[in-house]
């Protein structure tokens, strides 16, 4: 198996403000969000980070994106490091997360054309790729309709294609059911399914367990900052469900971090 | 990639010009604001002043003489001959029923025939007269006969006269004459429209895609950020010059109303087309900087309100440094002074107008408000790579 994702040691602490310090009702002036995460996904795999709210995840997702940087530790991304090559790592990924914005005012015609300008697409290449792409999510009859006009499924369907104009082989995707109805979940959960069966390289970030039963090949849990197992499903839970696993692991850590 | 600048400078032209709203409102509205302003008050003043034109004053006199008479006769007075000086009278004044109360001394044209300053004793002939300060005609009145009264004083002992023939004195030309007043108000005047015009666009560009949550997307693509920044200061750079371009010409449209009749001897049409390019050229430095450096300023704020605040302290500077033109004797040619930024724009415009600008300091000023801007430029590409200032 090829690694297509090297994590090491990983970390992430933030300096709390005083409001957000009175927000969370507490005195500590520093936030270890990401505690030394070490881990590997290989290519042609969809990764799953699950774990509680505030464990990590989208603190994690964001430094592999280069959103923000390491202060501890480093990933390499197909061959590039996150914190000495970002430029490199923003080109080989497409990161999707409801946080990425898109401007009301634009259509998602524009904005499509306009970040494939970006990314670096010749034109032929992307006027196929977005016909195929609108046609794929609905997308083609509210081409010329403004973003702001948009019902919130279909920005997020809107948002998911815009990041992935570039075609790339990783996609990094934190939460990517949440907020969504069933429906246009399973929209998609398929279409992360059928990434899967082009050959890209998922990671996914969640804590529905449902969703990682569904498509993850392997999953590693985390729990505040820290990484607890990482294995393949089977690896993980064993003869139980992922639920009945992951509060087992649970107990054991927050019993022994309390 | 050079493209990248292109797309986000296209970018922002499609959001600027496709709202309708926002490019009336940011562009047209300026311009068609002053105008109509500036046209309705010289209006209001010229109308002012055309009808005192035609006021007759209303004047009790006591004792008229001779010479008096004759020399009110040519004055738009309406004269009220009155026995003797009387409390009545002077009430009438102070009541605003008429606008004046003169009293002569008895055979006043004798006693100053009679009368010399070199040789006489006493006190010289008297002439008393009442108004009413409070009352512009009395006193406008007051104003009109003490201006007659020196010269009938100066003609009675008249030894030389100065500039007496017709003709004349004054050589200035009316290229200087305006040179003189553009030099002073024009600089200030587009300062201040240039700030304004960058102000309203710079903190929605910046603070704005912060605040909401687009920056970021234009962040994870593999864009480099010196491109994003240059993209944005180019782009506003356009606009707030068409913004601040708008006004201005609003108010040269409207200046020759605002000045009345005095308007004739001053107009644009003095300046050449060498003054219009150096001119160009010193508006566009400026503009540039004006947006690299609220672009700046938005960068830190966390919302277009933060940022809107946060820019007034650039702006009290600006406006102070506008000033500048109006005070001191023309602008400095010492090279040193046009690389201060904004002082030198100021000067530069102030020099142009006058008909005084070297084009060593133009140049100057323009090549270092590149460097200002190119500075400012990295330091807001620095700032797009900062999580703690985009996202924190
Ligand atoms: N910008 C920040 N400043 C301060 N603290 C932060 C910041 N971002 C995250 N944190 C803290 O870091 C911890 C990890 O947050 P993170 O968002 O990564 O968790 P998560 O696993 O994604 O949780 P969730 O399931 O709620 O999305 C939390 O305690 C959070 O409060
Ligand atoms: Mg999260």
């Amino acid at each position: 198996m090829e690694e297509i994702l090297k994590v090491e040691g990983l970390g992430k602490t933030f300096t709390l403000s005083k409001k957000q310090q009175k927000l969370e009702k507490t005195k500590e002036k520093k936030r270890v969000a990401v505690d030394g995460l070490t881990f590997t996904a290989y290519k042609g795999e969809v990764f799953g980070l699950l774990g509680p709210n505030g464990a990590g995840k989208t603190t994690t997702l964001r430094m592999l994106a280069t959103l923000i940087k390491p202060d501890r530790g480093d990933a390499v991304i197909d061959g590039s490091s996150i914190v000495r090559d970002p430029q490199q790592v923003r080109s080989k990924i497409g990161f999707l997360t409801s946080e990425l914005k898109l401007e009301q005012f634009f259509t998602p015609n524009y904005l499509y054309d306009f970040f494939s300008m970006l990314y670096g697409v010749k034109p032929e290449v992307r006027d196929e790729r977005k016909r195929k792409m609108f046609d794929r999510f609905g997308i083609s009859e509210f081409a010329e309709v403004k973003v702001g006009n948009l019902s919130t499924g279909m920005k997020q369907k809107v948002s998911l294609v815009i990041s992935l104009v570039h075609d790339p082989q990783i996609i990094i995707f934190d939460e990517p059911t949440n907020g969504l109805d069933v429906i246009t979940a399973k929209v998609v959960t398929d279409f992360l399914q059928e990434l899967k069966k082009d050959g890209k390289s998922i990671i996914v970030s969640t804590h529905i367990f449902n969703l990682i039963e569904k498509i993850c090949d392997r999953v590693g849990i985390i729990i505040q900052g820290k990484m607890i197992v990482c294995d393949d499903l089977k690896g993980v839970t064993g003869e139980k469900t992922l639920e009945e696993r992951f509060f087992e692991i649970y107990e054991e850590t927050a019993g022994e971090a309390v | 990639m050079r493209n990248n600048i292109l797309a986000i400078i296209k970018k922002e032209f499609v959001r600027f010009f496709g709202d309708k709203r926002m490019a009336l409102t940011t562009i047209l509205l300026p311009g068609l604001m002053i105008y109509v302003m500036y046209s309705i008050l010289g209006e209001g003043m010229m109308g002012r002043m055309s009808a005192d034109e035609d006021y007759v004053y209303h004047v009790s006199v006591v004792n008229m003489p001779q010479s008096m008479e004759t020399m009110m006769e040519n004055m738009p007075v309406q004269i009220e001959n009155v026995s003797e000086k009387n409390e009545g009278e002077m009430a009438k004044v102070a009541d605003k029923e008429t606008d004046l109360f003169l009293v002569y001394q008895e055979d006043f044209d004798g006693a100053v025939a009679s009368y010399d300053s070199e040789t006489s004793q006493g006190a010289a002939p008297q002439i008393e007269m009442y108004y009413n300060s409070t009352k512009p005609e009395s006193s406008e009145g007051y104003q009109m006969m003490i201006a007659a009264f020196d010269s009938y004083e100066s003609m009675l002992a008249n030894k030389f006269d100065v500039n007496g023939r017709e003709g004349t004195y004054d050589l200035a030309s009316d290229k200087d004459e305006t040179g003189m007043f553009f030099s002073m108000m024009l600089p200030m005047l587009l300062m201040i429209f240039l700030f304004s015009g960058c102000m309203g666009i710079a903190p929605e560009a910046i603070a704005g895609e912060k605040e909401r949550g687009t920056i970021a997307t234009l962040l994870v693509t593999p864009m480099k950020r010196s491109h994003l920044a240059l993209g944005k200061i180019i782009s506003l750079g356009v606009i707030g010059l068409l913004s601040g371009l708008s006004s201005f010409i609003g108010t040269m449209l409207s200046l020759p109303k605002m000045m009345g009749g005095e308007s004739g001897s001053i107009g644009v049409d003095v300046y050449g087309a060498g003054d219009y390019v150096m001119l160009l050229f010193v508006i566009l430095a400026t503009v540039l900087i004006m947006v690299a450096a609220l672009s700046v300023i938005s960068a830190y704020a966390k919302s277009v309100k933060e940022a809107s605040t946060a820019i007034l302290p650039l702006m009290v500077i600006v406006m102070v440094i506008a000033f500048s033109s109006m005070l001191g004797d023309g602008a400095p040619t010492q090279w040193y002074w046009y690389l201060l930024p904004f002082y030198n724009s100021v000067q530069c415009m102030n020099g142009i107008f006058a008909f005084a600008a070297l084009p060593v300091n133009i140049v100057i000023t323009v090549v270092s408000n590149l460097v200002y801007v190119m500075i400012l430029a990295a330091g807001l590409a620095k700032m797009f790579d900062s999580e703690k200032i985009m996202y924190l």
